[in-house]
C-alpha cells in the first residue's frame, strides 16, 4: 500500500525511487491481485459476520421496553449480566458439565485412536466407522433418540431394569439430568475426537518407532512416550472445541426439555437462557448482551486453557 | 426474482432480526372510523394477494370457499410453526417492518401480547362490530378490547371438560366424581386399588391447563389490567385452593406428574395408566387418534366442581384470526378473517370436518353438529357435552399482556414445586413476584392484589 501511494504522490523523485527501488516495480500489483483472491471471503465475513456482530455488540447497549419504547442505556445490560444469578448458575452448570464430560471424552476418544493406530485391532476399518458413526447423527435426533431411551416408564432401559426386578434410576430426574445430557454429548463427539487424534497420530514420522523399537521400547512404552507427548497439540485442539461446545450447549437440553420440563427450565444452559429472554421474555437487547457475555466467557477459557498448557509443556 | 437472491435477502432479513429496524418498515394503518360499504365492494374487486400464516389442518378448505365468493382476492397460506415458533417468527418480521402475514392464527392467551405492543387491527371499522351476536358472550369477551375494540375473529375455544375411562370407572366401582372432593377421594381410592394407575394425571409445567383451571376456580389474576397498569393477583384464595389441591394429590403420589404430550404420556395414554384426561373440547378427537387402542372405552363429563351443584368451566386453548396493522389492504384482510370464521359454510366444516369446537351460537345449537355420535366414546354424543359445558365458562378471565413470559414463570415455580413435592403455594409468591419483577422492568405500573 505504502509503494502504492507513494508512486501517486508528488513527492521527492530520490525517495520515491529508493521506496520502489527497495519492494520492486510489481509490488503493487501483487498486493492488489491478493486482496481480490480475498475479497469474496472477505465480503462474505463482513456481511454475514462482522457487520451483524457489530449491530449485535451496538444493540446490546439499548433497552426496548413494552412500555416506554427503546433507550440507550450504556453497559447496564451487561453489569446486569454479571450479577444476574441465572445467568451465573448456567455458567456454573456448563463449567461443570464441562469438568465431567470433557475428560471421559477425551480419554476415550484417546483410548480408541491409541487402539486403532496400534494395528493390533482386526477389523480397525470397521470399529473406526462404528465409533466415528454417531457424530454422523444430527444432535436433534440423537436427543431425541436417547431421550426415548431415558423414558421413566416405557423407555427401553426401564423395562430392562423391570424384568431384572430393579428399579431404573430416573435418568430424566433433577438429580442424573445433567449426566444424563454428558452421556449423549460423549456418545455423540466421542467418535469426532478419535477422529481427529488418530490422524494426528498417522502423522508420526515411523523413524521414531522404529528408534523405539532399537532401544527397546515396547507398545505401552512407545504410547506413553512417544505417541501421546506428539498428540499433545491435537489434544489442545480438541480441549478447546470443547470448552466451546460445553458453554454452548443449547441442542441437547432444548430437546430433553420437552420431556422433563420442570428440570431442565428456561436458564439451564446460557444459550438456552439467551434464548428465551429473546423469544419467551422479548429482551432482545439483554439477550444479545448475555450473549457477549458467554462469548467472552468462552474465549477467556480458551485462552486460559491454552495459556495453562503452554507453560507447562515449557516447563 | 433471483430465487437465490431472494433467499439471500430473507438470510440478510434474518440476521436483522432482532434489530430496531421497525423505523425503515411498514407504517402502521391509522383505522378509519368506518369504512363504507362501497369502499369494501371496491376492495374485494381489487386483485390483491393476503398472506395468512396458520397451523390449522385443511384450512385450504376455507380459504377455497372464500376465494370463490372473491375471486379477485388471492390468499397465501404459510404454516410457519404452532405455538411459540409462530409467535416468535410473527414477532421478528413485525419488528423488522416487513415480510409479517397480514392475517395470522392468535390464540386468545396471546391477543393482548399483540394489542400491546400495537400491532393489532382493530376491526371494528370493518364490519365486526355487528358479529358480536352470533358468538358466545364469553368468547367475545376474550377478543374485545377495554373500549369495544375487536381485535380478532374468534375461530375455535376450548372449554373444558373430563375424558373419563368407563371401563376402569366401572372395574373399580368410581363414579364419575362430581365435586373435586369426590374427585380426590376417588384418585386415592384407585391408586390404592390399582397401583398402576392413577385417576389422572397432573402436567406440571402445562401453564394452559393450569390457567384454565384457575378460571373454573373463579380466579382472574389480571384482570382489570388495561395498557401500562398492570394488576397481579395469582396469590388469590382461589388460585391457592386450586394448588393445593394439586399439589396435595401430587405429594400423596396418587396422581402422576408426567409432562403432557411427550412421549412418556402418549404411551401412558394408550396403556391405561391414566383413568380420566382433564381437558378442552379438542381434546376429544385428538385423543381419538392419539389413543387409538383405547376405542369405546372413553366418555365425556363436565370438570368436577369446588362447589356441590354448580356448574361452571374455564376454557383451554382455542384460536382466533387476527390482522396486523401493517398489512397494505386491511379491506381485504378484515373481510377474509370474518368471511372463514362466520360464512356458514365454512364455520360448519370447520366444526364437522376439521373437529374445531365452534364459538359460535349457530352452530352449538346445531343438532347436526351436537348430535355426533363419537364411536370411540361408545356413541357418546360428546360434542352435546361441550356445547352444554362452553355455556358456563365465565366471561371474566384476562390473559396478561406477556403471557408467554408467565407462563415460563408458572413452569420454573408452582409447576417445579408441585413436581418436586416442595411447597407450592410458597411457590405462588414466586411467581407473583417473577411477573411483578418482569413487568416493572418492562415499564408497566404494577397493582399486586391481596
Amino acid at each position: 500500500m505504502s509503494a502504492d501511494t507513494a508512486s501517486e504522490a508528488p513527492v521527492a523523485p530520490g525517495i520515491s525511487r529508493t521506496a520502489k527501488g527497495r519492494k520492486g516495480g510489481k509490488g503493487p500489483r501483487y498486493a492488489k491481485t491478493g486482496y481480490l483472491f480475498v475479497a469474496p471471503f472477505m465480503i462474505a465475513f463482513t456481511a454475514m459476520f462482522l457487520v451483524p456482530l457489530a449491530y449485535a455488540a451496538w444493540f446490546s447497549l439499548f433497552r426496548e421496553q413494552m412500555i416506554g419504547g427503546n433507550v440507550f442505556v450504556g453497559i447496564d445490560n451487561y453489569t446486569r449480566a454479571f450479577t444476574d444469578p441465572q445467568l451465573i448458575a448456567g455458567l456454573g452448570r456448563v463449567a461443570l458439565f464441562f469438568l465431567i464430560q470433557v475428560p471421559v471424552m477425551m480419554i476415550l476418544a484417546l483410548f480408541f485412536a491409541l487402539a486403532l493406530d496400534s494395528a493390533l485391532l482386526r477389523l480397525s476399518r470397521t470399529v473406526r466407522l462404528a465409533i466415528f458413526m454417531p457424530y454422523a447423527v444430527p444432535s436433534v435426533v440423537a436427543a431425541l433418540m436417547w431421550g426415548f431411551l431415558y423414558g421413566p416408564d416405557f423407555g427401553p432401559l426401564a423395562q430392562l431394569a423391570d424384568k431384572i426386578g430393579a428399579a431404573a434410576p430416573d435418568f430424566l430426574g433433577a438429580d442424573l439430568m445433567l449426566g444424563s445430557i454428558a452421556n449423549i454429548v460423549t456418545w455423540e463427539f466421542t467418535g469426532y475426537n478419535m477422529i481427529l487424534l488418530y490422524a494426528a497420530l498417522r502423522a508420526v514420522p515411523t523413524e521414531l518407532y522404529e528408534a523405539a523399537s532399537v532401544d527397546g521400547a515396547g507398545p505401552w512404552r512407545t504410547a506413553w512416550s512417544i505417541k501421546i507427548p506428539l498428540l499433545r497439540p491435537a489434544i489442545v485442539l480438541c480441549m478447546v472445541f470443547s470448552v466451546i461446545g460445553s458453554f454452548q450447549l443449547f441442542n441437547e437440553p432444548s430437546i430433553m426439555r420437552t420431556l422433563a420440563p420442570n428440570v431442565i427450565v428456561a436458564d439451564y444452559t446460557p444459550n438456552l437462557y439467551a434464548y428465551n429472554l429473546a423469544f419467551v421474555g422479548q429482551e432482545y437487547n439483554y439477550a444479545a448482551a448475555v450473549s457477549f457475555v458467554l462469548g467472552f466467557v468462552i474465549m477467556a477459557g480458551s485462552y486460559l486453557f491454552m495459556l495453562a498448557t503452554n507453560r507447562r509443556s515449557r516447563s | 426474482m433471483n430465487p437465490r437472491f431472494r433467499r439471500r435477502t430473507g438470510l440478510g432479513a434474518a440476521l436483522a432480526s432482532p434489530l430496531a429496524f421497525s423505523a425503515c418498515g411498514r407504517r402502521p394503518v391509522q383505522p378509519p372510523e368506518h369504512v363504507s360499504q362501497a369502499e369494501i365492494d371496491e376492495a374485494m374487486h381489487t386483485p390483491t394477494e393476503l398472506n395468512f400464516w396458520t397451523w390449522v389442518p385443511g384450512i385450504e378448505k376455507q380459504v377455497a370457499l372464500f376465494e370463490e365468493a372473491y375471486p379477485d382476492v388471492k390468499v397465501d397460506v404459510t404454516n410457519a410453526a404452532q405455538g411459540a415458533g409462530h409467535y416468535a417468527k410473527i414477532r421478528t418480521a413485525l419488528r423488522a417492518g416487513r415480510g409479517a402475514p397480514d392475517v395470522a392464527q392468535i390464540e386468545y392467551e396471546m391477543v393482548p401480547a399483540f394489542t400491546i405492543t400495537d400491532h393489532l387491527l382493530d376491526l371494528r371499522p370493518y364490519g365486526a362490530g355487528e358479529l358480536e351476536d352470533q358468538f358466545v358472550e364469553w368468547v367475545w369477551a376474550q377478543v374485545s378490547g377495554p373500549g369495544g375494540e375487536v381485535w380478532a375473529i374468534p375461530q375455535d375455544t376450548g372449554p373444558m371438560g373430563m375424558l373419563y375411562r368407563a371401563d376402569i370407572f366401572e372395574a373399580h366401582g368410581i363414579e364419575v366424581p362430581a365435586t373435586w372432593e369426590a374427585f380426590a377421594d376417588a384418585a386415592r381410592a384407585l391408586h390404592e386399588a390399582d397401583p398402576e394407575v392413577y385417576l389422572t394425571n397432573f402436567p406440571p409445567s402445562q401453564g394452559a391447563f393450569f390457567a384454565g383451571s384457575l378460571w373454573q376456580a373463579g380466579a382472574d389474576p389480571f384482570g382489570g389490567s388495561e395498557g401500562a397498569d398492570l394488576k397481579v393477583d395469582v396469590t388469590s384464595e382461589a388460585a391457592q385452593r386450586v394448588t393445593e389441591f394439586w399439589a396435595g394429590l401430587a405429594a400423596e403420589g396418587v396422581v402422576s406428574t408426567d409432562p403432557d404430550f411427550s412421549d412418556q404420556w402418549y404411551q401412558a395414554a394408550n396403556r391405561g395408566k391414566y383413568a380420566t384426561w382433564l381437558t378442552a373440547a379438542w381434546g376429544p378427537v385428538f385423543l381419538q387418534s392419539t389413543a387409538a387402542s383405547t376405542s369405546g372405552k372413553w366418555r365425556a363429563a363436565p370438570l368436577p366442581q369446588w362447589e356441590s351443584g354448580d356448574q361452571v368451566a374455564g376454557n383451554w386453548g382455542g384460536s382466533t384470526n387476527g390482522v396486523f396493522n401493517i398489512t397494505e389492504h386491511p379491506i381485504q384482510a378484515a373481510v377474509f378473517a370474518q368471511f372463514i370464521n362466520t360464512d356458514p359454510e365454512c364455520t360448519k366444516a370447520m366444526a364437522t370436518e376439521q373437529f374445531l369446537f365452534p364459538p359460535t351460537k349457530a352452530l352449538l345449537e346445531d343438532p347436526e353438529f351436537t348430535g355426533m355420535e363419537l364411536e370411540f366414546y361408545g356413541g357418546q354424543k360428546v360434542n352435546e357435552v361441550f356445547a352444554q359445558i362452553s355455556e358456563t365458562v365465565s366471561p371474566d378471565f384476562q390473559w396478561p399482556p406477556f403471557n408467554d413470559q408467565v407462563r415460563a414463570d408458572y413452569g420454573a415455580t408452582v409447576g417445579t414445586a408441585i413436581a418436586e413435592g416442595s411447597d407450592a403455594v410458597a411457590a405462588l409468591s414466586d411467581w407473583q413476584d417473577r411477573i411483578a419483577e418482569y413487568a416493572e422492568f418492562q415499564g408497566f405500573t404494577v397493582e399486586e392484589g391481596s
